[in-house]
């Protein structure tokens, strides 16, 4: 039976046991009028519902989990020596052939006689699991049901049982979030020590070239060495470095004078139509900015620079910083805007009061009061440039040049990650593990700048409240 | 008798007349200046909201001005001959009383291969020589092959597996042209260009000219954008279909995933989470979380998803993983700022009259939060469903000519289809079709957060 029929058997189990329970209090409560239930009769149901599904449920798992290792296992060990010694394949090609066969998907070429009877073996190992695993749940989810439902008293706290489980379902959950991050964490850290024992630290973090060559696949270790090319991050590093503070110089001024003119001057109405069409930006998604940069932007800023003399590239890192630029206004002009309004009345009232203009208000008393929200909000956006993909991939030109120049073609850490794992390298290759490394550089850097800019943010609050 | 009483002291003009002191005076000197840099920095200010207007507007009237001429696209109108001479199959399949539900199907399957081996294409050439009489000439075959495009042989296929009473009778059909007639006629490409580097042939341009003129091609609303999958044979025919339910499941995973596992964690940490520092831990590491690049939870799900758990590559379901994985920290932090403008008050009356924590919360105060909380969720799935980077790395970057039927097939998704078109070698078809796509996409992510902002208007409650 699938996984899916048994979790659909579970959910009815749940109904009737909900029914048994619920049915059953009532009897108990009519058989002692004399004692109070504890809870009330849908509290009992659930209770018996839960105990019928939740052990159940988890061998359900366990046995998701465990039982393809175990029947693959036990598969490997009837196998027979001498044809595996023949094949000169690899176990995981030979256990991958015999389970398409068992599942009768048909493999390339011929099937010899012995990856048949391995097949029918494990064909019989999986319905055998199949009817184990049901009967166990059945037995499970039964034993449940009725000790439950024995257990049905009125002393019995039926309710507590029940918030105790919703309360571990509760905490369950908001461990998911530490979950992904110890994940993130781990799964790079794993791959980058492995894409470290292919090239030297060193050569990653302070090499000047980016020329990752494609990889060589069923050659010796050995023999790579010679083959690989080099995987200097400083290139990268100064590409994203050059696309983000374009886009900065060019969000930090508008987003900063938008916020200052949305809190300070503008009409109620006007702010209420302004500021939502501006946050639309914010929305849009970063492939549509890129395609923007792509056709639109870059061939007007290279034209722009023809008539200028200045040679442009169409794809360049000012295209994408200048597109980038657009994309995060929004979020420096919400950010210090909300900061701004929360700079308390009576500063603003002091300055204004002794005469100063509104501008000089906004400029000696407001913005110096707002700074360290605002220092946050530009790392907040600095972190997001830094971390931005599409716009770059299709606007920044991808040429892993170290340059300092913003009209010529560059190439980021986030580019160069979608394009080593996206072609057609071989995953334990260097060439594919690369991006794990240039993935936990990443993390790194926008945690950093994400730590930091929550401080300040945090502390400032702390300080009005 | 107001003039007696008027002393030096309290008369303004006289006031004013007295001499001003030092102060004052350099107050005066620099009133002008400060008045100009008053309305010079105000001015600043509103241009930066007008820059920032007017991007707005540029980047919208620039995609719409490119796209929406893409809705609608040259097709010819043909009466095509079911000729029984071409058409040459069996009966239809009908299920037999005795026969199950899979020898049935075996059948209809071998029959459909069978239809699929007539050559449609002749039925088509047919009907272009009704209205092109050299059309079936053998000098220009070729040419003739050129003006429909090469998908729409499925389009009569289908007509014949739908309803095989059509053979021997003539309809008239609408089929797509090619993708290069197409941009000839719409004028997007120079026309004046010597023939090596045109697409179409002398003889082709010359027969679409007529035919436009005599409206047998003309612009027809493009239900293939919508209906077909991606093609690369048959670029005119090329669609959305199969990145649209790429894009629906795993909405739905993001839905049933993130949404109430989000909400969930939510309640545990606003509600029931004691003040220690491992709650202050996770709180920071869920803020973190927000603001990691997209591309990092892409690597996540290439290494855990595809590398260890073996799931299949190119699968909604991996992708909605992803997503869901990056859209949890949304969906917390809008429930639980909702969750806090909630006032104490409720939870103390719910307390007060004998309900327990859990009731409190379940019964009093999340039913007050659901319209936050779904203002939060929709604005996290729309976020989710614009999300490009993370999915090119779990390999929905693959070209898929198939419409997925399930969350575990390979598919691929709105965003990625923009990648994959914008970088189509056809520039002059995509651009417009390209851009299309993002109508789409942002008319889909506009509705979400239309419907996010309605909901938050109509059901919002201030304390």
């Amino acid at each position: 039976m699938s996984n899916f029929s048994l979790i659909v058997l579970l959910l009815a189990l749940m109904a009737i046991g909900y029914q048994l329970g619920m049915v059953r209090s009532r009897r108990v409560a009519t058989v002692n009028p004399q004692q109070k239930m504890h809870s009330r009769p849908h509290h009992y149901g659930m209770m018996v519902g839960l105990w019928a599904v939740i052990p159940a449920f988890f061998i359900l798992v366990l046995w998701t989990l465990l039982a393809p290792g175990v029947i693959s296992s036990m598969v490997a060990a009837q196998l027979p020596a001498e044809a595996l010694a023949a094949e000169g394949m690899n176990a995981d090609v030979i256990m991958r052939r015999i389970s398409n066969l068992a599942a009768n998907f048909g493999v390339v070429a011929e099937a010899e006689q012995w990856e048949l009877a391995a097949a029918a073996y494990m064909q019989q190992l999986k319905s055998s699991s199949a009817l184990l695993l049901t009967g166990l749940m059945a037995a499970i989810a039964a034993a449940g049901l009725f000790f439950s439902y024995n257990r049905i008293q009125p002393e019995l706290r039926a309710r507590h049982q029940i918030e105790r489980t919703v309360k571990t379902v509760l905490i369950i959950c908001s461990t998911v979030a530490i979950l992904t991050t110890i994940g993130i964490v781990l799964s790079m850290v794993g791959e980058t020590i492995k894409f470290f024992s292919f090239i030297p630290p060193a050569d990653f973090f302070f090499g000047t070239t980016w020329n990752p060559r494609f990889s060589t696949t069923g050659v010796s270790e050995g023999s790579l060495t010679g083959s690989q090319g080099s995987f200097g991050l400083l290139p990268l590093l100064s590409g994203t470095m050059l696309v983000a503070a374009i886009a900065l110089l060019v969000a930090i001024p508008l987003g900063l004078m938008v916020a200052i003119y949305l809190a300070e001057y503008a009409p109620a109405n006007f702010r209420a139509t302004a500021k939502p069409i501006i946050e639309v930006l914010a929305g849009i998604p970063t492939i549509v900015y890129g395609f923007f940069a792509l056709v639109t932007v870059g061939p007007f800023l290279a034209d722009f620079g023809a008539s200028i003399g200045l040679t442009i590239r169409a794809t360049s890192a000012l295209t994408a910083g200048v597109v980038m630029g657009i994309m995060i206004i929004p979020f420096i002009s919400s950010l210090s805007d909300d900061i701004i309004t929360q700079v308390p009345k009576a500063l603003r009232d002091a300055s204004l009061g002794l005469g100063a203009t509104k501008s000089e208000t906004v400029r000696k008393v407001v913005l110096p009061a707002a700074l360290p929200g605002i220092v946050g909000a530009v790392l907040l956006a600095a972190s997001r440039a830094i971390g931005e993909t599409m716009i770059v991939v299709l606007a920044a030109g991808n040429s892993p040049t170290l340059t300092a120049n913003p009209f010529e073609a560059v190439s980021t850490v986030t580019v160069t990650i979608v394009n080593q794992l996206t072609g057609d390298n071989d995953f334990a290759s260097p060439q594919s593990l690369v991006a794990f490394a240039l993935g936990l550089t990443l993390f790194v850097i926008t945690l950093l700048l994400n730590v930091v800019a929550l401080v300040i943010v945090r502390k400032y609050r702390e300080q009005y409240e | 008798m107001t003039e007696m009483n008027m002393t030096p002291a309290n008369d303004p003009a006289a006031e004013n007349l007295a001499p001003l002191s030092k102060t004052q005076q350099t107050v005066a000197r620099s009133l002008n200046r400060r008045h100009r840099q008053e309305k010079l920095f105000k001015g600043v200010g509103l241009g930066a909201v007008v820059i920032s207007l007017t991007l707005v507007a540029i980047l919208f009237i620039n995609i719409f001005a490119k796209g929406l001429p893409a809705f609608w696209q040259s097709a010819i109108t043909l009466e095509i001959y079911f000729d029984p001479e071409i058409i040459q199959i069996s009966e239809k399949p009908v299920q037999q009383p005795d026969e199950t539900e899979n020898a049935f199907r075996q059948r209809f399957i071998e029959w459909q291969s069978e239809v699929g081996m007539v050559n449609f294409n002749r039925l088509i050439l047919e009907g272009l020589s009704n209205v092109i009489p050299e059309a079936s000439e053998r000098k220009y075959r070729r040419d003739s092959a050129r003006i429909v495009t090469s998908g729409e042989r499925y389009a009569l296929r289908d007509m014949v597996i739908e309803n095989p009473e059509i053979i021997g009778q003539t309809k008239t059909v609408h089929l797509l042209t090619d993708a290069n007639i197409d941009v000839w006629l719409k004028g997007n490409i120079d026309r004046s260009l010597p023939d090596a580097q045109q697409q179409l042939s002398p003889k082709v341009r010359e027969w679409v000219t007529m035919l436009s003129e005599q409206g047998i091609i003309e612009n027809r609303f493009s239900f293939a954008l919508f209906m077909n999958p991606d093609s690369r044979s048959s670029l005119a025919s090329a669609g959305l279909a199969g990145a649209f339910m790429g894009s629906l499941y795993m909405m739905l995973v993001v839905i049933f995933l993130a949404v109430p596992m989000g909400v969930a964690a939510a309640i545990y940490l606003e509600e029931f989470a004691p003040k220690n520092k491992l709650t202050d831990l996770v709180e920071v590491n869920i803020n973190n979380l927000a603001a990691v690049p997209s591309i990092v939870f892409g690597l996540l799900g290439a290494a855990v998803f595809i590398g260890w758990f073996k799931l299949p590559m190119s699968a909604p379901i991996v992708g909605g993983l992803v997503l869901s994985l990056m859209t949890l920290p949304t969906v917390i932090i809008a429930t639980r700022s909702t969750l806090k403008a909630i006032p104490p008050s409720i939870r103390q009356a719910a307390l007060g009259l004998g309900a327990s924590k859990m009731q409190a919360i379940f019964h009093h105060v999340l039913p007050l939060a659901v319209p936050g909380i779904l203002t939060g969720a929709i604005l996290g799935v729309a976020q989710a469903l614009g999300e490009a980077a993370p999915l090119l790395l779990i390999g929905m970057k693959s070209f898929v000519a198939q419409v997925p039927t399930g969350p575990f097939e390979q598919s691929t998704a709105l965003p990625v289809q923009i990648f994959l078109w914008q970088g189509n070698e056809l520039r002059n078809f995509f651009e417009a079709r390209t851009s299309a796509a993002i109508i789409v996409l942002l008319a889909l992510m506009l509705s979400l957060n239309a419907l996010a902002i309605w909901l938050r208007k109509k059901y919002e409650k201030r304390w």
